[in-house]
């Protein structure tokens, strides 16, 4: 349900696999300015004129979040399956080899151990341009193992969300999934230790309905679409207009489902103050785990 | 309303009964007649339930005469007591609530009700709850820690409601607590998808122990409908989607999605009502009296486990 609105709106014009901003020059979806390219991404891809958030590549979130030269890959050890033998107009497999080939990497997620402004982390960033950033088997595997090995390192947890929601070749096991990263988060939760979600445009569906939305902290960037369901999905259903404005970070702060929306560039220092705020208490720090394991039960 | 793959079948139980009645009628003796038409009856009833596709399988989960929560709760349950709200916004119709007696046993029990009429079903919402449905089942695995009551839920939903009041209530933030409430649970949990299995509308009061589903019930990650409009931008490719999702017991069986199948009568359990909420009794009376033994952290390990195993990879070329 949640893939929709992004497969609807983008396939029909679309000629590469993904909405990033191509070409030397552009011009603003949001206030049409002439951007050059460049500028945009040494601007972590938001525009210098208007601020309005591009989706951003994998790789640049972490290099916006991880303290330089600090990251280290826990993921990229498995590849999907096609356990239904799924096809469509086109098979499962082959949708996977051209994204695995076009991405560079098995699947929709990067996850791996970091350091946030000195904090000790373990970071998952979501692949939206990858099959949509949607969770099957392996994104559910390597959200699931990223978050226990946080919590065995006696790292806080920062998940960046970007996904249209369960994958849809995988059928029921995306579904289950949801239940599988939900679980997996446990252990950093018995251990006190921060897990914060970053909701970035856009998060839908399944991901949305799990792990996304239970983060100690839950924070939003501007003007990224969040919902369960899909606006078009909804609109079919009840038939009449939207507001304005509905099921964005801005409206959802307003509602009271995220605890702010921060601007991209101040992210990364608003993570690392949160973090050590929350740690302050009675979580443990990497390297000192035998010793707050008995605080902490 | 027939099935349309249920005509041929209808049609002669038609016919047995024209000629019981014309027997009768006339007072002569069609036995042998009427014997052999029901034989053909039971061979053509069991041959087209035994190789049914996966969208007529999806045809019968959503049949109207298919028994609903409410049907299971008054029939194999005594002493159902409702309990209704959320306590935060209101009450839900698409989630029915409360305790009973289950054989020797007290139990919670949490159901999504669809209608079995159509003034019931815009009532109920056709079973589509909104978040205030989550919110009263969060409530009542509190109860069941509580006082140490197994939990059964019964899981028949097209999806979790997409309008703009549930979007505003935190559709998706109580679907994700409802999934990590009852993962906690400290006392046995045993799911039964009786028809629709929609999304994480569905899962999001299914995570249990143990997970039953009924023979012609389906389970699925998105509506055959919805799927066929999405990767063949045409809905009325329903058809194919079902088939490429897998989503009937079997396979979920094989998927190690659902942990046993129940049986319907033949001809499916809106032509074998009763005998469809008996099986579903005794399997959920069997699965309860398995875990009774176990331990509160065995229970919430093993539910765990069984959540957290779920998916298929292979190591990366």
């Amino acid at each position: 349900m949640a893939l929709e609105r992004w497969f609807r709106r983008n396939r029909p014009t679309r000629k590469e696999d993904d909405n990033a901003p191509v070409g030397l020059w552009l011009k603003c979806e949001a206030c049409n300015a002439q951007i050059y390219r460049k500028d945009l991404v040494a601007n972590a891809y938001v525009c210098p004129e208007c601020g309005h958030h591009y989706r951003m590549p994998a790789e640049a979130r972490v290099e916006l979040l991880a303290d330089a030269g600090s990251f280290e890959p826990w993921s990229g050890a498995i590849e999907a399956e096609d356990p239904l033998e799924f096809v469509d107009t086109q098979s499962y497999p082959e949708r996977l080899d051209k994204n695995r080939q076009k991405h560079g990497r098995p699947d929709a997620v990067l996850t791996g151990a970091a350091r946030l402004d000195g904090e000790e982390i373990g970071l998952v960033v979501m692949d939206f341009f990858f099959l949509g950033g949607s969770m099957g088997s392996v994104v559910g595997e390597e959200i699931a193992r990223a978050a226990e090995r946080a919590a065995e390192e006696g790292r806080s947890l920062v998940v960046v969300t970007a996904s249209g929601g369960a994958r849809m070749q995988e059928g029921a096991l995306s579904l289950m999934q949801m239940a599988k990263t939900t679980v997996a988060l446990e252990e950093l939760s018995r251990r006190r230790l921060p897990y914060i979600s970053v909701l970035t445009d856009p998060t839908t569906g399944g991901v949305t309905a799990s792990f996304a939305t239970l983060g100690d902290v839950i924070y939003a960037e501007p003007g990224a679409l969040i919902s369960f369901a899909g606006p078009r999905v909804i609109q079919q259903t009840i038939k009449q207009e939207l507001p304005e404005g509905f099921q964005r970070s801005e409206f959802l702060l307003e509602k009271g489902m995220v605890d702010d929306v921060v601007h991209r560039k101040a992210l990364k220092d608003r993570l690392a103050v949160t973090i050590r705020l929350l740690r302050a208490g009675a979580a443990e720090q990497v390297g000192e785990r035998e010793a707050t394991r008995a605080v902490a039960l | 309303m027939p099935l349309p793959f249920e005509k041929p079948i209808d049609d002669l139980e038609a016919k047995i009964e024209e000629m019981r009645a014309y027997a009768s009628e006339q007072q002569i003796d069609l036995a042998d007649e009427i014997g052999r038409l029901q034989e053909r009856l039971q061979r053509l009833t069991r041959e087209t339930f035994d190789n049914l596709s996966r969208w007529q399988r999806v045809q019968v989960a959503r049949a109207s005469g298919r028994p609903t929560a409410m049907d299971y709760v008054q029939g194999a349950f005594e002493s159902f007591t409702e309990l209704h709200g959320d306590r935060t916004l209101g009450d839900d119709p698409a989630v029915v609530a409360g305790v009973a007696r289950l054989g020797e046993r007290s139990v919670v029990v949490v159901g999504q009700q669809k209608g079995r009429d159509t003034k019931e079903n815009i009532h109920r919402n056709f079973g589509m709850s909104h978040p205030s449905g989550y919110r009263k089942a969060m409530r009542m695995f509190d109860l069941a820690d509580k006082f140490r009551l197994p939990v059964v839920t019964l899981i028949d939903t097209p999806g979790a409601y997409p309008g703009i009041a549930a979007e505003e209530q935190g559709q998706a933030w109580v679907i994700a607590e409802s999934i990590r409430r009852m993962a906690r649970l400290a006392v046995p949990a045993v799911s039964v998808v009786i028809g629709e299995g929609g999304s994480g509308g569905a899962l999001g009061i299914a995570v249990a122990n143990r997970v039953l589903i009924l023979e012609n019930a389906i389970y699925s990650v998105i509506s055959p409908e919805s799927c066929a409009a999405i990767l063949w931008r045409d809905a009325a490719e329903a058809e194919k989607a079902a088939e490429a999702l897998k989503l009937t017991a079997y396979d979920l069986l094989q998927l190690g999605v659902v942990d046993r199948v129940v049986d319907e009568p033949i001809g499916g359990a809106h032509k074998g009502r009763e005998q469809t909420i008996q099986r579903v009794r005794d399997a959920v009376l069997e699965e309860l009296a398995a875990l009774s033994a176990e331990t509160p952290q065995a229970l919430q390990d093993q539910r765990r486990r069984r959540f957290r195993d779920l998916g298929r990879f292979r190591d990366a070329a």
